[in-house]
């Protein structure tokens, strides 16, 4: 188990140096700097003396290669550099977002499993049924209706027309987080539900599921020990991609319900070109969805023995 | 003078400004109001960021030695209680308010406004309000790390300020921006000022939640009897026009900057129609030509692009009447906005005319910049690009971010673009981006040299006689318009809704989201108590 863990710590970080070089490759060919987005808004003229301090104060006029190996330098030290805009370590304005992003994630994905696997089960039990034929045109309505779409009916219904959930906001209250995290977590219920219904189908008509009704146990223990278990892996497995996924999709849902996570936060420093904000936020959001497919990995042994440790 | 801005105040404010001013104020309440600029502030240092989004903010916390008066559509002074020239217009003596006081209780002095100035000029650091700054002598010194004090500020007592300038400039259109708020010195050298704000403004720091909100709550000590009304301002961050929309009718916030799909939905309801604000703000829309670029170098050419297009038509249907037809750079609101001036007139057949004069009979191709902004980017372009080909021209949109863009146009690469410019409120500021002075990297993004322009805005910034400084920059917002340097689409309508229980909203056309907070009133309408 622990030499699992080492491993699986020892392969992240190839995958995040290989992360940080394209993010920093890429955000040194596109166009445009931080300089210039602060005229950006068509609102503000920028003077060309300040313009040009700023170009050096943050470095930009640097060759790639000097840019790179200072921040390769400062990624060794686990740090990851001063935000243009805040002026502030990324770190800290990275930590501010984090909790946010955190919270609107779990809750859209706790949505998404309390009623997205249940879905899936019932459905497969009566294959064809009414039950099944209904959960599955919503799953694939889920998975295809676009979250900004989705949030602004939600809004419109639920807090202007009936009046139950505030439309925006953040802290203290939590009726602030039902609404982003039902249109966040739309689309992973119904990948739930559809990947649930595809498991328990395979398995129900598995050769061990048929000796164990020959067998005469009753449909409780064959459904208990043998359709839930089996399927829990791989509803698992999905559970964890998805996790890694809506935290990446959390940036439209953050930005409609003005939620102050990382999507929104990110968003801003794309346009405004604070690139180290930039590419902090990117390898927080890879090393996530590292950290929960290790996670999902190890519950994945321990529930199935079967699967080794390798 | 003073009829002109009068004149220039009727005109700027459009609508319904006159909200319910014959009430008598209340004092208490909330006020929700909203930053839809972006869906972050840059932080709590107003002077890191010249961006409008900041603004919203800041102007609750803080203050600046002069700020923009609404009503007479002319900056006045705001810390600065009174103030004498000397005869040759260069040093100022400003006497400060005796009665303004900071949130942590400590009197305004001139001390503070040195140390403020100073730290702008920092030539270590790049604050946005050097642009500004730079107009008093010795600054520039400092900028360059020649000097460790700006030699033109001197403290003559705790009140009074020695303010030399460089040029004879009026300071109120360079210290009424926020970049240039005063800091307490004691406090502001401290690392907790970049997330605890003190200011001299109507409210005092509560809470900023990045990302979401900040929140004031009244000042006491603010130095304008009675102000301000509200207990508390809530100004919540909202990025999408859309939710702010929800948000407005579900009543959740007290006012909201409108683009122009909610303005039409809004005027045509009859309830939400009763509670908007009009203003023309001080921004220009236009497509600028590179003046260096071969077909765009002949006046005709430029002339000819103004009369191929339909400017009214697209106002109309594309922009939805949010906007007001431009006649030339200076717009309604400004005191040197000639309303003799017309408009180009739409006629493809002159604009075939003028190009065959011009030596292009069949037309020619150009390369358009462009960012896929509503109002003033690719949606636009798209509409007038069928009516060029009518006349021969034919436009490639070139689709860049708005960053991008900026960047273009600094640096001079680009052969046509789309934008909105800050065309205001200082008409010689203003004109002064096409002085042949004034590099491409600054605002003369077009690359505009004209002799007599020149001569008349040197005149202008040198007479004493604002008479005469009025005239030269008519004549030279008129040259500008037949040198045709650019399309003249229009200038900015804003408009912001607002619920039944808010008053004392400000018509401000320099920026309709920049409001003075301790004017704004909440009734006991308000659903919150």
């Amino acid at each position: 188990m622990l030499s699992f863990l080492v491993r699986r710590v020892l392969q992240t970080i190839p995958i995040v140096l290989a992360v940080a070089f394209l993010i920093f490759v890429l955000f040194s060919v596109i166009p445009g700097t931080f300089a210039s987005s602060l005229s950006d808004d068509g609102r503000s003229i920028m003077d060309p003396a300040v313009v040009e301090r700023m170009t050096k104060e943050l470095g930009l006029n640097d060759p790639v290669a000097v840019r790179f190996g200072r921040y390769v330098l400062q990624l060794a030290q686990l740090d990851l550099g001063t935000s243009f805009r805040t002026r502030q370590p990324v770190t800290q304005v990275l930590a501010e977002r984090t909790g946010p992003t955190l919270q609107l994630c779990f809750a859209a994905m706790a949505f998404a499993i309390i009623i997205g696997v249940p879905l899936g089960f019932i459905a497969a039990l009566k294959p064809g049924g009414m039950v099944d034929t209904i959960s599955m045109v919503t799953a694939v309505s889920g998975l295809s209706v676009p979250k900004f779409w989705l949030g602004l009916i939600l809004m419109y219904l639920f807090a202007l027309k009936l009046g139950w959930l505030p439309s925006f906001g953040y802290g203290g209250d939590p009726r602030y987080l039902v609404l982003p995290a039902v249109a966040l977590g739309v689309a992973p219920l119904a990948l739930l539900a559809r990947t649930t219904r595809a498991a328990v189908l395979e398995i129900m008509n598995a050769d061990f599921v048929r000796t164990a009704r020959s067998k005469g146990m009753s449909e409780g223990r064959v459904v208990r020990w043998h359709l839930a278990r089996n399927a829990l892996v791989i509803v698992l497995t999905t559970v964890g991609l998805q996790f890694g996924s809506v935290i990446g999709q959390a940036v439209v849902v953050e930005k409609l319900f003005s939620w102050p996570g990382l999507g929104s936060l990110l968003v801003d420093s794309v346009t405004l070109r604070d690139i180290p904000v930039v590419q902090g936020a990117i390898l927080l959001i890879v090393l996530f969805f590292l950290f929960t497919n290790t996670i999902v990995d190890v519950l994945c042994a321990l529930i199935d023995p079967r699967i080794k440790y390798s | 003078m003073f009829k002109t801005f009068a004149i220039a105040a009727s005109v700027a404010t459009i609508g319904f400004a006159t909200i319910a001013e014959a009430q008598t104020p209340r004092r208490g309440g909330t006020f929700r109001y909203t930053a839809g600029y972006g869906s972050s502030f840059a932080g709590m240092d107003i002077h890191t960021s010249n961006r409008a989004q900041d603004e919203i903010w800041a102007r609750a916390i803080h203050r600046t030695l002069y700020n923009w008066d609404s009503d007479a559509n002319k900056p006045v002074p705001e810390l600065v209680a009174s103030s004498t020239v000397s005869p040759d217009g260069l040093v100022h003596t400003l006497k400060l308010r005796d009665d303004a006081f900071f949130h942590h209780g400590r009197k305004l002095s001139a001390d503070d406004v040195i140390w403020t100035f100073n730290r702008i000029m920092d030539g270590s650091k790049s604050y946005p309000g050097a642009r500004y700054v730079r107009v008093i002598k010795g600054a520039v010194d400092v900028e360059k790390g020649q000097a460790k004090e700006i030699s033109g500020l001197r403290k003559i007592d705790d009140s009074t300020l020695e303010m030399t300038l460089t040029e004879k400039v009026d300071p109120a259109f360079s210290f009424m921006f926020f970049v240039t708020a005063i800091y307490p010195a004691d406090e502001a050298a401290k690392e907790s000022f970049a997330t605890k704000p003190i200011g001299l403004g109507p409210f005092k720091f509560v809470e900023y939640v990045p990302g979401s909100r900040l929140v004031a709550e009244r000042w006491e000590k603010f130095y304008k009897p009675g102000m301000p009304y509200a207990d508390r301002v809530v100004i919540s961050i909202m990025g999408e026009a859309a939710a702010r929309d929800v948000a407005f009718r579900n009543k959740e916030i007290d006012a909201s900057i409108l683009g122009p799909v909610q303005y039409v939905a809004y005027q045509a309801d009859p309830n939400l129609s009763k509670g908007m604000l009009e203003v023309a703000e001080v921004f220009t829309r236009h497509m600028g030509m590179n003046l260096s670029y071969k077909p765009f170098t002949d006046k005709r050419v430029r002339q000819a692009i103004n009369h191929a297009i339909d400017t009214d038509l697209i106002i109309r249907r594309l922009v939805r009447n949010k906007a007001v037809r431009a006649t030339s750079w200076l717009p309604t609101s400004s005191p040197a906005y000639d309303e003799s001036l017309k408009p180009y007139a739409f006629d493809p057949e002159k604009a075939k005319k003028l190009l065959a004069e011009a030596g292009y009979p069949n037309g020619f191709e150009f390369e358009w910049t462009a960012s896929p902004n509503e109002s003033w980017g690719i949606p636009i372009a798209e509409a007038v690009i069928p009516m060029l080909e009518r006349v021969g021209i034919k436009a490639k949109i070139k689709p860049v971010e708005a960053t991008v863009l900026a960047e273009n146009m600094r640096k001079g690469d680009f052969q046509a673009f789309l934008y909105s410019s800050q065309s205001g409120p200082d008409p010689l500021t203003a004109l002064k981006c096409y002085h042949s002075a004034t590099p491409v990297s600054a605002c003369n993004y077009v690359g505009f040299k004209n002799a007599e322009v020149d001569k008349l805005l040197d005149d202008a910034a040198a007479t004493d006689d604002a008479a005469k400084r009025l005239a030269n920059l008519k004549k030279v917002n008129a040259i500008i318009q037949d040198e045709a340097p650019i399309w003249f689409f229009n200038y900015n309508k804003a408009v912001m809704a607002y619920q039944p229980w808010v008053h004392g909203l400000q018509a401000n056309s320099t920026e309709l989201a920049y409001q003075d907070y301790e004017k704004v009133w909440i009734d006991e309408t308000s659903p919150v108590k």
